[in-house]
């Protein structure tokens, strides 16, 4: 079990890092994608099925395709075309920010008490409990995310679908 | 997975030959080799099934445009057996192994090389949890149908990476056409599939196939496309599976007359082999989740032909699940872009989330006995039919009769 875990690590923190450091942006956006599924396969070793599951649905199938799109339509037509060294400021802003990411990532780990070793390992939880669990006590936590991605979902549609005045009546 | 007894010899003959072979190994290593069957017994029938399914499509569409299709391959050694042509497939892999490999020069060679390996092996992933029959699935999962779709999510990947690798106009307009085809029929094909999950209340597809087990008055199987909803469910299904596996009417992506050969311009040999297979492969996949969810699985339609193994059953309406896509292959023609997303988005999604609601009525009413049953039937007819009639004159209103200006 140790050897899994052992493998999945190497893969998942190996495609990140080359993700960061490949100069080929979709070789970069595929990587981010294989470190998703790491993390899904962690989830699988885990014994969290349901969440494994729902990882690759979400981010392999639809975020992996929003990262895709942004990179394709922002870049106009430099896609292939590797990433030159900018200039030292971006280089020390971009050291900055991600600095004090994992630093604020780092603290809030360290300083969540987790009980390993007291528990004795539970039984696996099906996928009905986890529905109960969902619609009981978190049904709240729920709708307002629903709520929330519908919201932004429109919000979208509107943006896109501006009407402008000199498009032909079809 | 421990056979009941009741069952006949046929119905655990599959298990009877695993179990068998299984014991022959040590005791260490029987897990594996446990797996290993599964995984073999998948790749030898659908591998197989995809031969045929190739062969039964080239036939039928040629008697469906009143050919006779390819008739005349045979065996190499017994020139007189005929076999109507069946070994066609064989001489395709020969043909497609064989032939020469050509990768652009300007192609992004990893992903071009990645793209048909990705997309195969991921087709193949649905396979592992479809109940074949009452004895026989390869795995037994909680979520089974979660898992189902998120394996299938990775075909995206690969059309993006076989669009991009290729450094091909065609090939990445092509890829953008079939992400933006397969994000729009993904929604109706999972809101479909909801409504059973919600009736039967398990995501497990073998509990799925067990719920449509039993009769009304004996005749009336329980199958999920026999309710009003279930019947709707099934028809998005169907239109939704059709567009996610890229077939006629929806097969713009690879629209020849436009785009070439879509996504697959710029392969050639056993790699473009290997896009076939796994569009095939997606198709059988969703074929048999179709069945699994809304045709009663490996159940059968009478009580008295219950004596036929459930595998066959399962294998039999897979068969004709098939056959039916490609009549509709042979029958109706391509969609232009924007009447394939109009239909995703104003007419499939709505039925859908309808349906879902009518699903609840009915998980609702399950109690209802008496004249309530018919008036149960009645509101759940008419919550699938009255928005379909609705929805579907105000979208063709203006599209009909069409007037030809510059020709008669």
């Amino acid at each position: 079990m140790t050897l899994a875990l052992l493998l999945i690590a190497l893969v998942l923190l190996g495609s990140a890092a080359a993700a960061m450091l490949s100069r080929n942006l979709i070789h970069s956006a595929l990587l981010l994608v294989g470190a998703w599924a790491g993390l899904a396969a962690f989830y699988l070793w885990a014994g969290a099925e349901f969440v494994a599951f729902a990882q690759v649905l979400v981010y392999v199938g639809a975020v992996s395709m929003v990262v895709l799109f942004a990179v394709l339509l922002t870049r106009q037509g430099a896609t292939a075309a590797p990433v030159e060294f900018d200039s030292y400021k971006r280089m020390v802003g971009g050291l900055v920010t991600a600095g004090g990411v994992a630093g604020v990532l780092l603290g809030a780990i360290l300083g969540t008490p987790l009980a390993i070793s007291a528990h004795p390992a539970p039984a696996a939880i099906s996928v009905k409990q986890l529905g109960l669990q969902l619609m009981g006590p978190h049904a709240a936590a729920l709708l307002i995310v629903g709520v929330l991605l519908t919201v932004a979902l429109l919000g979208a549609v509107i943006i896109a679908a501006i009407d402008r005045p000199e498009d032909p009546a079809p | 997975m421990s056979p009941a007894s009741t069952s006949s010899f046929l119905e655990r003959a599959p298990l009877l030959l695993r179990d068998w072979i299984v014991d022959l190994f040590p005791a260490a290593l029987q897990w594996f080799v446990h797996h290993l069957l599964s995984i073999t017994a998948i790749l030898t029938v659908f591998g197989l099934f995809f031969a045929f399914t190739t062969i039964a499509e080239r036939k039928l569409l040629a008697r469906l445009q009143n050919r006779l299709g390819p008739n005349r391959s045979g065996l190499p050694w017994f020139r007189s057996l005929k076999l109507w042509g069946l070994t066609q497939p064989f001489a395709d892999a020969i043909k497609a192994i064989t032939k020469e490999d050509v990768v652009p020069a300007a192609a992004d060679k990893v992903l071009h090389f990645l793209a048909p390996v990705v997309i195969v092996a991921f087709s193949l992933l649905g396979f592992a949890v479809l109940p074949f029959g009452r004895h026989l699935i390869p795995v037994e999962l909680d979520a089974a149908i979660l898992y189902f779709f998120a394996a299938g999510t990775a075909t995206e990947l690969a059309i993006f990476m076989a669009g991009w690798g290729s450094r091909n106009k065609y090939s990445l307009l092509a890829a953008m056409r079939a992400l933006a085809q397969l994000i729009s029929y993904e929604l109706p094909l999972i809101l479909s599939v909801v409504p059973v999950v919600l009736v039967v209340g398990t995501l497990s597809t073998q509990e799925i196939a067990l719920a449509q087990g039993s009769w009304t008055w004996g005749v009336l199987p329980h199958w999920h496309v026999f309710t009003p909803w279930g019947f709707a469910g099934f028809l998005i299904f169907l239109v939704a599976a059709l567009a996610e596996s890229n077939r006629s009417p929806f097969d713009l992506p690879e629209a020849e007359s436009e785009l070439i050969a879509g996504h697959l311009t710029e392969y050639s040999g056993f790699k473009y082999a290997l896009f076939f297979m796994a569009e095939y492969f997606g198709l059988t996949a969703l074929s048999g989740l179709g069945v699994t969810l809304f045709l009663g699985g490996w159940q059968a339609p009478f009580a008295f032909l219950e004596f036929i193994p459930s595998w066959l059953w399962f294998m039999g309406k897979l068969a004709g699940m098939i056959v039916f896509f490609i009549w509709i292959r042979g029958t109706l023609l391509r969609l232009r872009i924007d009447q394939l997303t109009r239909l995703a988005w104003k007419f499939l999604v709505p039925l859908a989330l309808l349906n879902l609601g009518n699903a609840a009525f009915w998980a609702l009413t399950a109690g209802w006995t008496g004249p309530l049953v018919l008036v149960r039937w009645a509101v759940s007819a008419a919550i699938v039919i009255v928005p379909f009639v609705i929805l579907g004159r105000r979208l063709s209103a203006g599209f009909a009769p069409r007037t030809y200006r510059y020709a008669t």
